[in-house]
């Protein structure tokens, strides 16, 4: 049964001996799309955008993630949207580019322990191996795309649009309890 | 299931990553009010059904959500190449020759 929506506050979705699956708490988001100087937004923001797709870079607490050829997303603590927003708001007349913040559109399920990576291939066509430590992808998992960000061997974070969420936690829930029973 | 390589993200993906997305190379006239019906409608609905390899394009839709084009073969599902959105269409005949 798929999971209630408001149970996706900051919480454990589920704890296995195979893995442990929480949603974090709400972080600030925002997506842009430039072209042209991204030299200058880089210095903008504060962190300097990686050209290559997947590719991830991180300053202050702000986490940036190339997912296209014109496309970022930014992970911003909360109480520094506005500043980010202000600091690319001053390039616009001559640096044409989008920025949206995307805060509520997403939540990000934080998947630990010894068999994250194979509950990640449960549902992800991919394989996990390519996405090396320290960086992410945008990717599909049981059906939803999902950024997915690899922390470390064994620590993913997914990124989920809000009404995927109680499916795929479900899923998550069901994976890592199959995983668990296999090691028992 | 079928890997495609995409020329944007530099990575060969599973294919339940990208979308079909119709034939590739298609222009559109320069000035549709000077087209008759029937070529506005050879523009918009008329579509080659190639047996064998076969110019298409592809979306990356759940990756870097780019448009690309591909060259199949229709019978073998082979990609033979991927390349970007406005690069020429590549030889054909050297393709095959290539790939063989």
């Amino acid at each position: 049964m798929s999971k209630h929506i408001s149970s996706l506050a900051p919480s454990v979705v589920v704890d296995t001996a195979a893995a442990h699956v929480a949603v974090t708490p709400m972080t600030g988001r925002i997506s842009l799309r430039a072209r042209g100087d991204l030299a200058a937004i880089g210095k903008a923001i504060g962190v300097s955008l990686p050209t290559q797709i997947g590719i991830c870079a991180k300053t202050d607490g702000i986490e940036v993630v190339c997912l296209g050829p014109d496309e970022w997303t930014l992970l911003v603590p909360l109480d520094q949207i506005e500043k980010v927003q202000g600091a690319l708001a001053t390039l616009a007349p001559s640096l044409p580019h989008s920025m949206t913040e995307i805060t509520g559109r997403e939540i990000t399920f934080q998947i630990e322990g010894p068999h994250a990576a194979d509950l990640m291939s449960i549902g992800c066509p991919r394989d996990i191996s390519t996405i090396k430590v320290g960086q992410a992808r945008r990717t599909l998992f049981d059906g939803a795309t999902v950024v997915l960000w690899r922390d470390a061997e064994t620590s993913f974070r997914m990124d989920v649009w809000n009404s995927f969420a109680p499916f795929l936690a479900s899923t998550l829930e069901t994976g890592a309890k199959e995983l668990a029973a296999e090691l028992a | 299931m079928i890997q495609i390589h995409c020329p944007y993200c530099g990575e060969t993906l599973p294919e339940l990553e990208f979308a079909y997305a119709g034939e590739a190379h298609i222009v559109r006239p320069e000035s549709p009010s000077e087209q008759t019906d029937e070529e506005w409608a050879a523009f918009l609905f008329l579509r080659d059904n190639v047996k064998g390899p076969h110019f298409e394009r592809w979306r990356h839709a759940h990756g870097c959500g780019r448009f690309f084009n591909a060259v199949r073969n229709t019978i073998t599902d082979r990609f033979y190449i991927t390349y970007k959105a406005g690069e020429p269409r590549p030889d054909l005949a050297k393709l095959l020759e290539e790939s063989k």
